[in-house]
Formats: C-alpha cells, structure tokens, sequence
C-alpha cells in the first residue's frame, strides 16, 4: 500500500553516449522528464521537433498501411487475441532491424501508392458509371448528342420536363413547320426529344421550346449514345482489372506484414527520441536529462550510468515540485490500482486507497452476483487467460483479469453461503428428469426466504465499511500531524455514529424491525444517547473553526451535524448488496422454472438445455456488470466520500510507446 | 365473469401487482436503454473502437426492468401461481398490488432518468475516454433509487406470505 516515493534526478552526460543513454532510459521508462534547468549562452534546447514529425509521420503511413493489408487480406486472429498484448522482440533482433528499414519504408509507400490508386480507379468507375446512367434514355439515339443539323436544317436534342406525347410537341410547333419531331424516350420526369426544323426558323424555334422547359442534355459527345455506352464500359473494364491487379499486388505484400509493425514502431520510437532530446539542455560536448525517478529504479539507474562518463545527482523533490504519482501494491490490492485510477490518483499528501478499497471489493462484488458457478467460470475464464498469455499480456488487461478473477473468488463464497448453484439448477433437473429432489442447502441461509436477515447482514457490512473509511480519514490526519482535524472531523464523527448505533440497538422498534433476537439493554442505550449528545454539540461547536464570526461558527457547525442524515443514507446504501445478489438468484430460478416447463421429453431435455446456456450467459453478463459499477460505486461515493479527493497527476515515464512489439533486454 | 372475480378477487389483485412491477419497470427500462442507445450509436460512428465502453453504459438503464421481473417473480410464487394454491384473501390481494407499486413507479421514472444520465455519460467517454469510470457513475447514482424501492417491494411482498388475514 504505497504511493512510490520520487526523487528528482539529474544526469549528465558526454554528447558520444547520448544515444545509448536515452536509449536505455526509453527502455525502461523509469524517468519521467521534468526540466528546471534555465537555458543560457552555453547550455541550450535544441528544436527537434521537424525529425520529430518525420518520423511521426512514418509511422502514421505505416499503420494506414497496415490497415490496407488488413481490408484486403486480413490476419486471422483468434477471439482471445485482444488480451494477448504486443509480442516480445529482443534488444539484439530489433536493431538488426535497422538494416531492414528502407527496404520496408519503400514497402509501406508502394502499399499506399496501390490504396491510392484503387481509391482512385473506383472514383473512375463511378464517374463512368454515373455518365451511363444519364446516357441510358438516349440509347436509341443514333446520331451523336452534339449533333447540331445538316446544312439546311437545324437538330435540337434535348429534354422537356415531364411525359409529353408525339401529338403535344407537334402542337407546340405547328406555326413553325416543316418540323419533325423524334420521342426518343419518354418518362415521368422527362421527354428525350430530337426536333429538326429549317435553319431559318432556328431561333423561333428555340425560343418556343425554352418557353416550355427544353434543356440541353448534361452530356455531351461526338459519337451516338449507344457507342459511347460501350466505350464507358469498356473502360469500367479496364480499371476494374487494375484494380484486381492492385489487390493482388497488396496481398503479395501481406507477407511484410510483422515488418511493417515492427517499422511502426521503430518509427514512434525514433519520434519520441527526438521529442526528448527536444527538452534536454545541451551543449557542443554534454547535454542534461533532468526529471523525476521513482526511488526503487535510482540504484538501478546509477549503476548503469557508471558504464560512461556520466555524473548524476538524485535529490529529495522540494515542496514546489509537482510531483507525478505512480501506485504500487502487492498481492489482492494491486489489481484495484486501476479503479483507484478511474476515480483520481492520490493527492499531494494523500494515502495510496488500494488496499482499503480492496479489503471490501471483492466481498462487495460477490454479495452482488453471489452465484457459485457465476465465480467458478468468473476465476476459470480470467485465470485461464491470465495462463495462457502470461509473457505478453499487458499490465491493465492484467490487472484487470486478476481483478476479475478475485471478485470470482469472493463471488463463490458467497454463492456457497447462500446455496445458490445457477440458482436452483440442481433440484429442478433432479426433480423435472429424474423425478427425485436433490439439493444443496445453503451453508448459511437462502436470501429469497429471509431477505431481512440479508439486509441486516448488507448494512452491518456498510456500517463497517464507512467505519474503516473514517478510520482511513484518522489515519492519514494523523500523518499530517493534524490532530486537531483527527479529533474533530472523526474522532467526533465515530462517537456520534457509535451512539446512534447502541441507541438503535437497544430500541424495541429497530429490534423488531429488523428481526434480531437480541437487544442491548436500556442503560448501554442511554450512555450512546449521552455519547451521540456530547459528540453532537462538540461537532456544532467545532466543524466550523475555519470561520471567525461566533454565529457563522455554530451555523457551519449546525449544517455539518445535518451531514448525519448523509450518513444515514450512505448505510441504506448498502442495501443494493442485498437487492443485487437477490436478482442474480431469481433470475437463475426463472431460468430454469422455464426450461423446465416442458418436462422430461427428449424434447424437453433440449429445450432445457438451450434455455438453460442462453439464459445463464445474459444473467452472468447483465449481472456482472452490475457487480461491478455498483462496487465501484460504493468504493467512490461511500468508501471516498469519507478520506478521498485525489487529484495526482500520473507518472508518464519516458518510454518507447510502441504499438505491436514490446522490446526487452537480452 | 362476476363469479370468477368474486371468489378470485384476491389472487387477481395480486397477479394485477406483479404485473404491473413487471410492465412499468420493463417500460421504463426500455425507454432508458433507447435513449442511451441513441447516444451510444452515434458515438460508435464515430470512432467505433469506443463501443465496448458505451454499451456498458447503455445497458446500465436495463437493471430496472430486471427488478420488476425479479418482484413480479416472487410476488407470482408467493401467491401460487406458478404451483401451489392460490387461495388469496383480497385483503391480501390488495397487500400484494400494493407492495408491487415502488418497484413499478420507482423503477419506470428512474430508468427513463437513468438513461438521460447514461446518455450524458456517453458523451463524456466520447470526448474524455479516459474517465470512463467517472462517467460509470453518474448513471449508478440514478440507480439506487430503484434499488431503494427494489428493497421495499422485496420486503413486502416476502412478509406478506406469512400475515394472518
């Protein structure tokens, strides 16, 4: 249970031994960059940032072409690869990469001089495709569409709006004739028309048609329509089989495909070398890396650094530092790091919550789906992958996966104790198929038939959680040699709480309510009526101290006091632990009521089977789910809302942010 | 008819209860999941690598309509529907409508409410993927309500069985 302890570190180094320098601190990402060195006449910060982009920009075009590999001739991958994470490649293997380089620099722009090019010959295609389309109502035209007449004659080709018959069109131009007039095609929204009329009456003509919407076609071309069609397609031809050829150039390049990655990624490599060495101060000989180390890596470090003529000085971070935060905890905390993370990480002179969140997470998350065979499948699937990927799975995946397969744990346990086996599986199938009822009774009580003793169990649970929240709030007072804050803001806090508690226990109602079958007796009643008083007043009178007027004082204290019902509220909401885990049982019972509605039938065995899987695997994943934002939930908003605001920055070591492979050393 | 009702009256206020926990929940459920999949649909257009985020927050406005299945279910096999007798005074009969109501009103207003906030938490993993578990819990907050009348509705219709009226 720690947040890292930092130190600030500065290295420096001759100019020869720069690159293996930061080579090895990208490698590691142990050193987060933190510059606080002035630059002057000597020292100064060089601008990298257009090598930086070149290399960026490589590694950009690698990866389009990476996916036009995979449009058209995809990897097969199998369902499980999302957790695999990138695959290793040795220090040695990746710089003998390096001869490698322009050879798959070149691969990648060819692969993406053939996407260009099929992207272009499909805008061809449609081009053509389209003016064909526009073509097609004059197909039994056969003269050229910019066909103007004969010597003495004058060709209008175009359209009217709408359907118009042999008949109208002769109306509209019988004062100009001799006319002839030719429906070449005719629907709703057009007439195709050719109309030929002595060249002195051209323009009469003319003006007639345009009075009645006649518009000349939107193509045009010298040779009749019908030939033109021929030729469109043609060419569609031509560029469909250089699009085929294309394609199968690419899939002849898919066999660079791992090259390509590891170019990605020597690419990004290279740019983030070049960011760093943007921020270093340097010099003709030396240059400086100046940043924060988490205090386990220092040793490590120095003694690298031992193998050059290189001089470091790590020094305590001083109070104006803002120091980045890294999490670090062992065994069944760790993998609540990541939950932690999407609440806040800790604040300037915060506790690490890890270890506190995960005393009650996994019990929280089993309450609420407490299914046995729920957790059995939840610890087989996680611990299933977390076998199989062990060398390359990445550290959130599998901190996730641990996570997952601990919650497991607490959700057998609480399966078992409520005797929950996909609910009542068991006795139903002996009772619908075997016409005898077997079932396992539950190791302590079965929540559907005493759902008060549940719900007593669920806030007594939460009023223990709140308890250790406090109690994490005392703690890290204490820490702060902030005594008064501890006395005050919890010490206060738990003598209210503990009398409200002894008040309740010893009251007639709560007892009754609730079910138990003991009470404390009148008089311990009376001393957590005293103790809640006392603790009362002494909150009225000190949760405001931060004012200086008397009456706000007491007012801010009165609205603090008012902060009980909050308390009140908080341990009601615990009783999702029981309305949960009630709905992952119920939902398992219904299951099977249905799948066995059909009775002992070779039918009715499949029918049960089916709905049993279908049924079975929505409820593990509906409810699932629900475990685990409502667990999230109690850790943020109940469990935090008692010690926690976060507000840490990340530590964001420099390191090789790499996309497919992961470099270790040899 | 009026036969039937008469010697019925209690089991048919009863089958009235769990139906109505069902239907309301299961409406209010629906319409929560639509309107988180409307946000959730037009994030994915956008960058379809966010999907697995948004559809957990798109399913959370479904646990509602659970509850009323999980109430309507215990309400049917206290009063013998699903086997057993159903013999039901219509005091108890109206015992049982009424401890279906908080499960059904509750559960159909703060589905619709919760996928208003879901929907909202979409748009935030759309912009600020990082803070998925921030955006998981505003939604959740929504939720306890229904968990509050989820508890109250399991409390009665469970103590009802054992009244002697």
């Amino acid at each position: 249970m720690a947040v890292l302890q930092m130190q600030r570190i500065t290295i420096c180094g001759l100019q020869e031994d720069k690159k293996s320098i930061t080579g090895f601190i990208q490698r590691h990402g142990v050193i987060e960059f933190n510059d606080l060195l002035q630059q002057d006449e000597v020292f100064q910060k060089m601008d990298f940032s257009s090598s930086e982009a070149v290399f960026s920009k490589n590694s950009v075009k690698a990866d389009s072409a990476l996916e036009t590999l995979e449009a058209y001739d995809s990897e097969k991958k199998s369902l499980l690869s999302m957790f695999e994470g990138r695959k290793q490649i040795t220090l040695n293997e990746y710089d003998a990469f390096s001869e490698k380089e322009t050879e798959i620099s070149e691969v990648v722009a060819e692969i993406i001089s053939l996407e260009k090019e099929i992207a272009e010959s499909k805008a061809e295609i449609l081009k053509f495709k389209l003016q064909t389309e526009t073509l097609i109502p004059w197909s039994s035209l056969d003269v050229p569409l910019s066909f103007q007449g004969t010597a003495y004659t004058t060709a209008f080709i175009g359209t009217l709006p709408n359907t118009w018959t042999l008949e109208m069109v002769y109306e509209q131009l019988a004062e100009y004739t001799p006319v002839n007039v030719d429906i070449i095609n005719a629907s709703r929204e057009q007439t195709c028309i050719m109309a030929i009329c002595e060249k002195g009456k051209a323009d009469l003509v003319s003006d007639k048609l345009k009075s009645n919407g006649f518009a000349y076609p939107v193509v045009s071309g010298d040779i009749a329509p019908i030939k033109q069609i021929q030729q469109f397609e043609e060419q569609i031809k031509e560029y469909e089989s250089l699009i085929s050829a294309d394609i199968e150039k690419i899939k002849g390049l898919a066999k660079k495909r791992e090259d390509i990655k590891l170019f990605a990624d020597s690419q990004s490599i290279g740019a983030g070398r070049y960011n760093a060495a943007s921020q270093m101060l340097q010099s003709k000989n030396v240059f400086f890396i100046s940043g924060f180390i988490p205090q386990k890596a220092v040793n490590f470090v120095t003694d690298y650094m031992k193998n050059y003529s290189a001089e470091v000085v790590v020094e305590e971070p001083t109070e104006d530092d803002d120091v980045p935060i890294a999490l670090q905890n062992k065994g069944f905390a760790a993998p609540l790091e990541g939950v932690v993370e999407a609440f806040s990480l800790p604040g300037r002179r915060e506790i690490d919550p890890s270890m506190v969140v995960a005393v009650f997470y996994y019990l929280f998350f089993g309450a609420m789906l407490s299914e046995t065979m729920y957790g059995v499948a939840l610890v087989l699937g996680c611990g299933f992958i977390l076998h199989k990927f062990k060398h390359t799975i990445e550290g959130p995946m599998k901190k996730n996966m641990q996570m997952f397969m601990y919650c497991g744990f607490g959700t057998i346990l609480w399966g078992v104790i409520y005797g929950s086996y996909f609910g009542d599986a068991i006795s139903v199938i002996s009772t619908t198929f075997f016409g005898k009822t077997v079932a396992i009774p539950p190791l302590w009580l079965d929540p559907v038939k005493n759902p008060m003793t549940v719900l007593v169990l669920s806030l007594a649970l939460g009023i223990i959680h709140i308890f250790v929240g406090l109690g994490a709030n005392l703690y890290q007072c204490i820490k702060r040699k902030d005594i008064k804050s501890a006395l005050y803001d919890v010490i206060l806090w738990y003598m209210i709480l503990v009398g409200c508690l002894l008040m309740g226990l010893s009251s007639q109602m709560i007892i009754g309510m609730t079910g138990l079958s003991w009470i404390l007796p009148a008089s311990v009643g009376k001393v957590g009526m005293i103790l809640a008083a006392v603790a009362a007043i002494g909150i009225i009178l000190t949760n405001g101290r931060e004012s200086k007027s008397p009456v706000k004082r007491i007012l801010k204290g009165l609205y603090a006091l008012y902060n009980i019902t909050g308390y009140l509220s908080d341990m009601l909401s615990y009783s999702r632990l029981l309305a949960l885990g009630l709905a992952t049982g119920v939902i398992c019972s219904v299951v099977n009521k249905i799948g066995a509605m059909f009775g002992p039938t070779p039918l009715g065995v499949i029918i049960f089977i089916v709905i049993f899987i279908g049924g079975n695997a929505l409820n593990i994943g509906i409810n699932a789910l629900g475990a685990y934002v409502h667990s999230n939930r109690l850790a943020y908003v109940e469990l935090f809302g008692k010690f926690y605001e976060g507000g840490g920055r990340k530590f964001e070591p420099y390191i090789a942010k790499t996309k497919y492979y992961k470099i270790k050393e040899n | 008819m009026i036969d039937f009702l008469a010697s019925n009256f209690g089991v048919t206020l009863a089958a009235l209860g769990a139906a109505l926990a069902v239907f309301f929940a299961g409406i209010g459920s629906a319409q929560g999941v639509g309107i988180a999949g409307q946000a959730a649909a037009g994030v994915v257009t956008e960058d379809p690598s966010k999907f697995g985020k948004v559809l957990v927050l798109q399913l959370l406005p479904g646990t509602q309509g659970i509850y009323g299945l999980l109430i309507g279910f215990i309400a049917l096999s206290q009063i013998g529907i699903l086997g057993g007798s159903s013999d039901i005074s219509v005091a108890k009969g109206f015992l049982y409508l009424f401890a279906c109501l908080p499960m059904a009103f509750a559960g159909w207003r703060s589905a619709v409410s919760q996928g208003k906030a879901a929907a909202a938490a979409i748009g935030l993993v759309a912009k600020r993927p990082e803070q998925f578990g921030k955006a998981m819990i505003f939604p959740a907050m929504v939720e306890t309500y229904a968990i509050l009348a989820l508890l109250v509705s399991i409390l009665m219709v469970s103590a009802i069985g054992g009244m002697n009226i």
